[in-house]
Parts: structure tokens; sequence; C-alpha cells
């Protein structure tokens, strides 16, 4: 079972100088929603982010974690 | 390396994702998804107006095992374009209330959207799916 600050502990620790905010969104430890504010986005298409992220945790995604909604933008993206 | 059947497997939906120009792997099929990210994006599709192909992923576990070889993706549904994957719900949904999705699949976004409006909720799913035999 997932909880949200694991969660945004696992995506800050494996994407360093990211932030990550993380919700329960049905608040069964089994949907969440990310948004991911990471320098390493950048220069990136959408599905290459999104799979930075959905590589942490592999073989959870559908599984253990059954949704992980994901927003992702870089540094310069979440000032503007 | 995977057995003999699950290759044939994997080559038949890269040939179908070759042959399709848009085509939706889903839970369920477009009249009756049979899991929210998939009504949603199947929402989406049907409001832009163009025909796609959708491949219910549910009858056999294989399928989705294979789909996620191909393309790298863990979760569905899983949208294709001209080959390439675009993404899952979250970027489909994204990339429609940008207009982006609309210029990816050649057609005209529907009507101006709002700044931030809501992706057509699931309710208002028009039959247009183009259902392929699921003779996977």
């Amino acid at each position: 079972m997932a909880d949200t600050v694991e969660i945004k502990n696992r995506i800050e620790a494996a994407l360093p100088g990211s932030t990550a905010e993380v919700e329960d969104t049905a608040g069964d430890s089994n949907h969440f929603r990310a948004v991911v504010t990471a320098p390493q986005f950048e220069g990136l298409t959408r599905i290459q982010q999104h799979k930075l992220i959905n590589e942490i945790f592999e073989g959870e995604l559908g599984g253990s974690i059954h949704a992980l909604s994901i927003k992702t933008q870089t540094p310069e993206a979440a000032r503007t | 390396m995977s057995e003999e059947n699950s290759n044939e497997l994997r080559d038949h939906l890269a040939t179908l994702i070759d042959e399709n120009e848009v085509i939706l792997f889903m839970k369920g099929n477009p009249e009756a998804p049979a899991c929210g990210f998939s009504a949603r994006t199947v929402a989406v599709l049907n409001s832009l107006g163009r025909k796609y192909a959708a491949v219910d992923i549910l009858p056999d576990p294989r399928i989705r095992q294979e789909l996620t070889a191909i393309s790298d993706w863990p979760t569905i549904p899983q949208l294709f374009v001209d080959g390439e994957l675009i993404g899952g719900c979250d970027i489909v949904t994204e990339m429609y209330e940008s207009g982006e999705l609309a210029s990816v699949m050649g057609v005209e976004q529907p009507a101006p959207q709002p700044e931030g409006a809501p992706a057509p909720e699931a309710s208002e799913i028009k039959s247009q799916g183009l259902q392929l035999e699921n003779n996977l």
C-alpha cells in the first residue's frame, strides 16, 4: 500500500532538484495524482517526461498503485 | 526471450498500430468502457470526431503484456497516432485541452475551449469508435 508521502519522496529522490505534489484523489491509497516539476524534463517530450516517472514505479503502476495520474512541467514552465 | 505465441501476438499488435492511423488500446470498448480512464479518453476522441480503431485489452492478459513490451508504457489506455504512442489518459486530456491533440490528429478543435476548460465527460460518449475484431 502506497501513500502520498512515500510517492512524493520516491519521485524527489529519483529526480534530484524536483518537487512533487501528490494527492490521494479517491482517498483509497490507490488512486494518486502527482504534479512534478523537474529540471530533468527540459527538452523532453511529454511521453519521455512521463516515462521518467513511470520508471520510478516500474511494476507497481496498474498493480499495487492502481492509478497514478501525472502532470509534468519544467521549472521554467512552473514559473510562468 | 518470449515464447513463440507471445511474439506472434506482439507482431500482430505492431501491425495493428502500423495499419491504423489512430488506434486506442483500452479496457472495454468505446460503447462500454470498463475503466474511468478509458472512458475519459474515448470521450475526448469522440469529441474530435475523428474515426479511430479501438482494441479491448481485457479478453486476454497477454495483450496488455505484449502491448507494454512494444510501447514501454505500463498503463491502459494507450493512444497511438501514425504509429507513435501519444500517451495515456493524462497526456491525451492535456493535449486535448491545449488543442495539440486536434492538430496531431489533423482535425479542427471542436469548439473554442476556454482556458482550463475540462475535457468532455464520459457521459457524452457517442459511438464513433471503429470496432476491430479481437482476433488476437
